[in-house]
């Protein structure tokens, strides 16, 4: 009798713990396409793009313009939001430097002010001069630039994540 | 008939137990005098159910799209039916829910609600807090103007201090390496469908907690919390003094509710749903982003606090305040409940208060904001009756190179520097040259950028002003 009722749990334990394995299976199963989904932007390629952005000429010497480019792999639904911009002065003859518009504080979008040759944030008051150093408020560290190339007599730009700041980023400045 | 109905009734109640197991529930008894201090909770669930009922009838017009969604905010604002006073509703729906969680929070705390034995009812809350503050920043950025895109941006900026991970951080809340056509649909997924699935499970929680603990009694000077006789206590207390929570207490919940509901609808009919800002074009740079105002102390904070701690204050402030909060009850969790007899406990709340309120106030002014909007000075306006060519020029340069953004003059101009409206009483021209060439703790030094010829042309006009 006791044996028989041994039997009897060992064989319902074996049943338990086959639903309850088999329940896991189903659970990471569709946990694989789930949490797929949730990480997706940190399973993307990210290959970055050149673009054009005007032709030389249409930029003067000691001059800063701002130009847009469109971000390196669009969605098809990205409307407007495919497009970024950026800050591109011309400093002589064959060079061009081009700055994020985003202030390295905490990303909002910095204008140029062209009479006062600054570099102004609307948040928290970041200044900067006209080569992208710190001139006055919060940021830690010089306007982030992207790479610029000169084809064909053509501006071109690379595109580039969004700069964040990082703790440690703005820690050596 | 009537014996029909009352039959049909008779055999719903007797399949479903609604008189057995929920009547018991809603009549359960509560603690005699708990009055209008305990109507927060409640307010704070109705608004809730406002909430998802105006979110529910928002996603009828709304689309999630990068592309689309600002296209679809003009329909509701301008011209689908009420929907400029629905998108309203659910703002200051929002609004409330935020000011009453916050008073619901604050009466917890200095009551001491949240001693034994209900330190659940207190984690859980937190919880709720932190997801209805999400919420409600997640809330403005499906508004997708240029707020809501520049908002975005600096929360991923935010994100992006973190130590180790930050980039990934960041990149995962954007959707991406820039905005872009998933960001949206990601923000859209949180406040939609994950956290209020989090905030339906943790009311839910949350409420059986309630049930489980009852609620606090009022509490009184001198009445100590032990947790070895405090559940026989309570009981006893509910058994000979006890009140049937419905309808003695309920009906203060329903009508404080009721009022709150119809303030919020007031509120909405009034003064309509907040202005959108202008496309959510990243390319579009002049824009000035301002989150709303629930955001705004932490917006003040990021321009106060001292720059060199920013970067670890960014992240170790709100992971604190969340530590501290979630360990409350385990710091004390027995004893005096009563706030006469807790001094420390009423400070801290009224340093918080006052420190909260002091951020909002001055990050509404944000003083540290160059003033892009302001016009030049008129020559009316300043001290020089007669002036030269010199001072004239000296007050036109004052404008296009920047100065008047941040300094005021006779009501012109930004208040982030000092005001110079009689500058010329207390600097002579020489000095006034070293102050403009060299710049200073958050003015820009403009030796580089101004002309021998223009500086003294503003020199001249600032020594005018005296």
């Amino acid at each position: 009798m006791s044996d028989e009722s041994k039997k009897e749990i060992s064989r319902r334990d074996f049943f338990l713990k086959i639903s309850l394995g088999l329940a896991g299976v189903s659970a990471v199963a569709v946990a694989v396409p789930v949490v797929s989904a949730l990480i997706a932007p940190l399973l993307e390629k990210k290959n970055q793009q050149w673009r054009t952005v005007g032709k030389m000429n249409d930029f003067q010497t000691g001059t800063t313009n701002l130009v847009t480019f469109i971000n390196a792999d669009p969605k098809p639904y990205a409307g407007v939001t495919a497009k970024s911009s950026a800050w591109l002065r011309r400093t002589d003859q064959n060079n061009f430097i081009a700055f994020a518009a985003n202030c390295t504080h905490l990303g909002c979008p910095v204008r140029w002010e062209k009479d006062a040759h600054l570099f102004m944030c609307p948040c928290h008051g970041g200044v900067y001069y006209a080569n992208g150093n710190v001139a006055g408020g919060p940021p830690p560290k010089p306007l982030t630039r992207y790479e610029v190339r000169l084809l064909n007599g053509e501006v071109q730009i690379k595109t580039a994540p969004i700069p964040l700041t990082t703790i440690n980023a703005s820690k050596s400045t | 008939m009537k014996k029909t109905l009352k039959k049909i009734w008779k055999w719903v109640d007797d399949r479903t137990g609604i008189t057995e197991n929920i009547v018991p529930i809603i009549q359960h008894p509560v603690p005699p005098k708990a009055k209008w201090a305990y109507v927060f909770g409640s307010a704070t669930l109705f608004c809730f159910l406002l909430q998802v009922i105006t979110g529910i009838a928002l996603s009828l017009l709304y689309q999630p799209s990068s592309k689309d969604a600002y296209q679809s905010l003009l329909f509701i604002t301008n011209t689908a039916k009420f929907g400029n006073i629905l998108r309203g509703i659910h703002y200051f729906g929002a609004s409330a829910m935020i000011i009453l969680v916050g008073i619901h929070m604050i009466r917890v705390y200095i009551t001491a609600s949240y001693k034994y034995p209900r330190e659940m009812n207190w984690i859980s809350g937190v919880v709720l807090l932190l997801c209805t503050i999400f919420m409600g920043f997640t809330g403005q950025l499906l508004r997708w103007d240029s707020n809501g895109v520049w908002s975005s941006v600096v929360a991923a900026e935010q994100l992006g201090r973190t130590p180790f991970i930050g980039k990934y951080l960041g990149r995962l809340l954007l959707g991406g390496d820039t905005i872009g056509g998933q960001s949206l649909s990601r923000f859209y997924s949180y406040h939609v469908f994950i956290v209020p699935a989090m905030i339906f499970l943790f009311v839910g929680f949350h409420l059986y907690l309630v049930i489980r603990n009852g609620i606090s009694e009022p509490p009184k000077a001198g009445r100590l919390v032990d947790p070895k006789t405090y559940r026989a206590w309570y009981k006893n207390l509910l058994k000979e003094k006890g009140v049937p929570f419905w309808p003695n207490a309920a009906w203060r919940d329903v009508m404080f509710s009721a009022i709150i509901i119809i303030c919020i609808i007031c509120a909405a009919v009034l003064f309509g749903a907040p202005a959108l800002s202008g496309q959510p074009d990243p390319a579009v740079l002049h824009t000035t982003p301002k989150p709303d105002w629930y955001m705004v102390p932490f917006f003040a904070l990021f321009a106060l606090m001292p720059h060199k701690i920013e970067s670890v204050a960014m992240l170790l402030g709100p992971l604190l305040t969340i530590v501290i909060l979630f360990s409350i009850p385990f710091i004390s969790n027995k004893g005096e409940r009563s706030p006469i007899k807790r001094p420390w406990a009423m400070f801290g709340v009224i340093c918080v208060f006052v420190f909260v309120i002091s951020l909002l106030v001055i990050g509404l002014k944000a003083p540290w904001s160059p003033h892009f909007n302001t016009k030049q000075l008129p020559l009316s306006a300043i001290k020089s009756k007669s002036p030269d060519s010199t001072i004239v020029q000296g007050v036109h340069l004052f404008y296009a190179k920047g100065c008047e953004y941040c300094h005021k003059i006779n009501n012109y101009g930004g208040v982030d520097g000092p005001n110079l409206t009689t500058i010329g009483r207390r600097l002579n021209g020489q000095e006034l040259k070293i102050r403009i060439v060299n710049g200073g703790k958050n003015m820009p030094s403009y030796g580089g950028i101004l002309s021998k010829d223009e500086l003294n042309k503003i020199v001249a006009f600032l020594s005018s002003q005296n």
